[in-house]
């Protein structure tokens, strides 16, 4: 018996190779992250923000603009300010926000977060505001489940999009809506922080700069590369910058060896009063919180006219307004 | 009476010339003098004939983790990749440490093997790094290296008493070469895509200072290492200045390492992470200059099964590791042959001839008296990796949907089929080579 084997029939073009990827923009019912979101739409969150912002001062009633939508607010980590933001701006528009506590849940007893936020889906939350130690856990989330607009409130080290969108609206304010050309300097934890790269993002999208410092252990690998400029010391970074923000030290980075002692972080990198007046005029301070006073901000400068520290936190709700009326109307014209 | 079965005007893999190889008794004869009635003969002027491929660097999963894969089939897999033998990794539940283990996978690679399979047994008990494991019983028992792969062996004094130790089996620890203290949560390479991302990184460091070390000690003991899947930049130079201080250190590396880098993980790919991790472009170019210069003695594919619900977790909870038996030889012919860095007689010798000398395993040639490890592969046939197709249980591949040239249309290991392509259809049915394995 003979078998010849004839050569194969013609073949596809070999490809460069193409991976499987998940676009974090392809649909507007999740927000992510701030990376990649175009200008126009990141103006427009902005306005839209603003606009709210007002509503939101005048004491005017809740309205009905998430009327129908259950929001399931999972803090699968900690947070006080940004779960509570969250909160008030779901109920101001009319939602209805459940509370996840996920210290009492069955993510303790072995279920896997996506089975145990299958549940909510299933009990009939359409939009799902995550918040997970585990950098890309939204995304994941976004991709396994099919009918939930899932909102990042911070994920890992990754990204913090509202925190990011409260920081632009904040800056919107000091620099009068001009974004290009400007400058924010960041200090600090760099490596770990999921607010430095929400605001990274959004600032280069939006034409202005932003140059980071910190203690060597703290600044990630190729950080440049986000777009950013890495200044050698605080005073260098400070110097001639339109706003500063100082990012949280936690205690566990002395743990870890990254710093000798938080004495000398005060000393080396802290915001005080000298270093703020290398600033431009004008210029603001801003602390993504809770503040370790004396550590990363010297108290006076939190509290002194320059600090629009609580005008940030004013404009989370405002943006989270802005994002849960955006993320649900895009469910609604998924649905 | 015995079939004796011929390739007929295939492509000598060395020389390139049309032969035809016969093969009788689990052997490679001499050519008959007529035509032989019994033979079954396989035609396929524009495939070539090889020796049978050798992957030093598997996970069979066997005992303990069958869901993941079995000696079954992760052997059928090798047979696809023309593959005819396969080192499996003693980082099993349990761990094979002992005697009875390594018999135990030998035993179970005879009932269900696909291709030959050799046990590469623990440095360490448990592979916790504390004690030495029964070295030179394993070594009897039919151990053909020693490692503790997925772990590195973290105290230098350990591994300088396990390559002493060793030196009187003849036989070579394999490193696999990571400091914990640089590891610290590490799932991705260390550099922009994972600061973009968000992920804690494994920087090249941690890889390229325990090749430095383990040559060192190689040097102060006498004793073989080889070290395992190399990765980064770095690690090549390391290995690179080992041999040039004549010191008995070999070294490997992967297909991943020379197709792929670290940007593949966007956005949190699991298919994507493996450890060592996918590095950078300059990485990926250092890889392909240190198999072109002889730096890297061999390939291996480190071939690393999970099931489809473990690589769903979320990226940071997702294991280490892809499987690699059944696009290898693609992978190479289209990355590394086609492009021009390397001939298609050297690719092989990598697979095949490279493997066996390093490990001493029996040499295989066309020539009469050579075992019959074969295969037989069309380095021009392009198709299209579907991991639902394949044989083994890991679908956990990052090639997914590519198209690649270097298609395997037979396997043969002791002069039976353990793999024929689809559109080969012989009267036979694929025999299971247990009946025949020595």
């Amino acid at each position: 018996m003979t078998m010849s084997v004839s050569a194969p029939p013609a073949p596809a073009p070999v490809s460069a190779g193409s991976f499987h990827r998940y676009s974090v923009h392809s649909d507007a019912r999740h927000l992510l992250a701030l990376e990649g979101m175009t200008r126009d739409v990141l103006l427009g969150l902005l306005e839209d923000a603003a606009t709210e912002r007002e509503w939101l001062r005048s004491g005017a009633p809740n309205r009905t603009d998430l009327a129908g939508c259950s929001v399931m607010l999972a803090f699968v980590e900690d947070s006080t300010r940004t779960r509570m933001s969250f909160e008030i701006a779901a109920r101001r528009m009319g939602a209805n926000a459940l509370t996840f506590n996920a210290g009492a849940s069955s993510l303790n007893k072995g279920e896997t977060l996506l089975d145990t936020m299958r549940l909510f889906e299933a009990m009939g939350a359409q939009l799902l505001i995550i918040r997970h130690s585990m950098s890309g856990a939204p995304a994941y989330l976004a991709q396994h489940l099919r009918a939930t607009g899932v909102i990042n409130a911070g994920d890992g080290m990754h990204e913090h999009p509202t925190q990011g969108l409260l920081d632009l609206l904040t800056l919107r304010d000091a620099w009068s809506g001009e974004f290009e050309g400007k400058r924010l300097a960041i200090v600090g934890d760099i490596a770990h922080s999921r607010v430095a790269r929400s605001a990274m993002a959004g600032l280069s999208t939006l034409g202005a700069h932003v140059t980071v410092c910190g203690p060597g252990t703290l600044l990630p690998a190729d950080v440049e590369l986000l777009g950013c400029t890495v200044a050698p010391t605080v005073e260098d970074a400070m110097e001639g910058a339109d706003a500063v923000m100082a990012l949280r030290i936690q205690k566990e980075r002395m743990e870890g060896g990254l710093l000798p002692s938080l004495v000398e972080y005060a000393r080396e990198w802290g915001v005080n009063h000298e270093r703020v007046a290398l600033l431009k005029p004008g210029a603001v301070v801003m602390h993504p919180g809770p503040v370790n006073r004396g550590v990363e901000l010297q108290a006076s400068v939190a509290d002194s006219a320059r600090s629009v520290i609580l005008d940030q936190v004013a404009n989370g709700v405002a943006v989270r307004c802005a994002v849960l009326k955006r993320c649900w109307q895009a469910w609604k014209e998924a649905a | 009476m015995s079939t004796m079965t011929l390739f007929k005007n295939v492509t000598h893999w060395k020389t390139g010339e049309k032969v035809t190889v016969a093969v009788e008794d689990g052997v490679v004869v001499p050519m008959p003098k007529r035509g032989h009635e019994h033979a079954r003969v396989l035609e396929a002027p524009h495939a070539v004939l090889a020796p049978g491929l050798v992957d030093l660097h598997v996970h069979l999963r066997e005992p303990g983790q069958s869901g993941k894969e079995s000696i079954e089939t992760g052997t059928r897999a090798a047979a696809a990749g023309g593959f005819t033998a396969v080192a499996c990794m003693p980082n099993t539940v349990p761990v094979v440490d002992t005697p009875a283990w390594v018999e135990w996978v030998l035993a179970r690679a005879r009932g269900a093997g696909y291709a030959r399979v050799y046990p590469i047994a623990a440095v360490t008990q448990g592979q916790k790094g504390e004690q030495l494991a029964p070295l030179q019983a394993m070594a009897r028992a039919g151990a053909i290296a020693f490692s503790d792969d997925g772990h590195p062996i973290e105290s230098a004094a350990m591994m300088r008493r396990a390559l002493e130790y060793a030196r009187n089996t003849g036989l070579p620890i394999i490193g696999h070469e990571e400091d914990p203290t640089l590891r610290v949560g590490g799932v991705m390479n260390e550099g922009f895509t994972a600061t973009r991302l968000g992920l804690r990184g494994l920087p090249n460091a941690a890889e390229s200072i325990m090749c430095r070390r383990d040559a060192d000690l190689a040097e102060l003991t006498g004793g073989r290492v080889h070290l395992a899947h190399l990765s980064a930049a770095q690690s090549f130079d390391a290995l690179r200045d080992a041999k040039r201080r004549g010191l008995p250190v070999s070294g490997e590396t992967c297909p991943h390492y020379w197709v792929l880098t670290d940007e593949a993980v966007a956005d949190y790919d699991t298919h994507a992470k493996m450890n060592p991790p996918l590095r950078s472009e300059a990485d990926r170019a250092a890889c392909i200059a240190a198999i072109v210069d002889g730096t890297i003695d061999c390939f291996a594919t480190d071939h690393a099964p999970h099931t489809s619900d473990e690589k769903a977790r979320p990226f940071a909870e997702a294991p280490f590791g892809i499987v690699g038996l059944e696009t290898a030889l693609a992978l190479t012919l289209t990355y590394l042959v086609h492009p021009g860095h390397l001939s298609l007689a050297r690719a092989i010798e990598l697979w095949a001839d490279a493997p066996r000398r390093l490990f001493n395993l029996p040499e295989v040639d066309l020539e009469p008296g050579s075992e019959a490890d074969l295969v037989l592969f069309d380095p021009q046939a392009e198709w299209t990796v579907e991991p639902d197709l394949f044989f083994s249980k890991g679908r956990n591949t990052p090639f997914a949907g590519w198209n690649l040239k270097g298609r395997v249309l037979a396997t043969m290991m002791a002069g039976r089929f353990t793999h024929l392509a689809p559109e080969i259809d012989f009267d036979h049915q694929l025999v299971l080579p247990s009946e025949s394995q020595k």
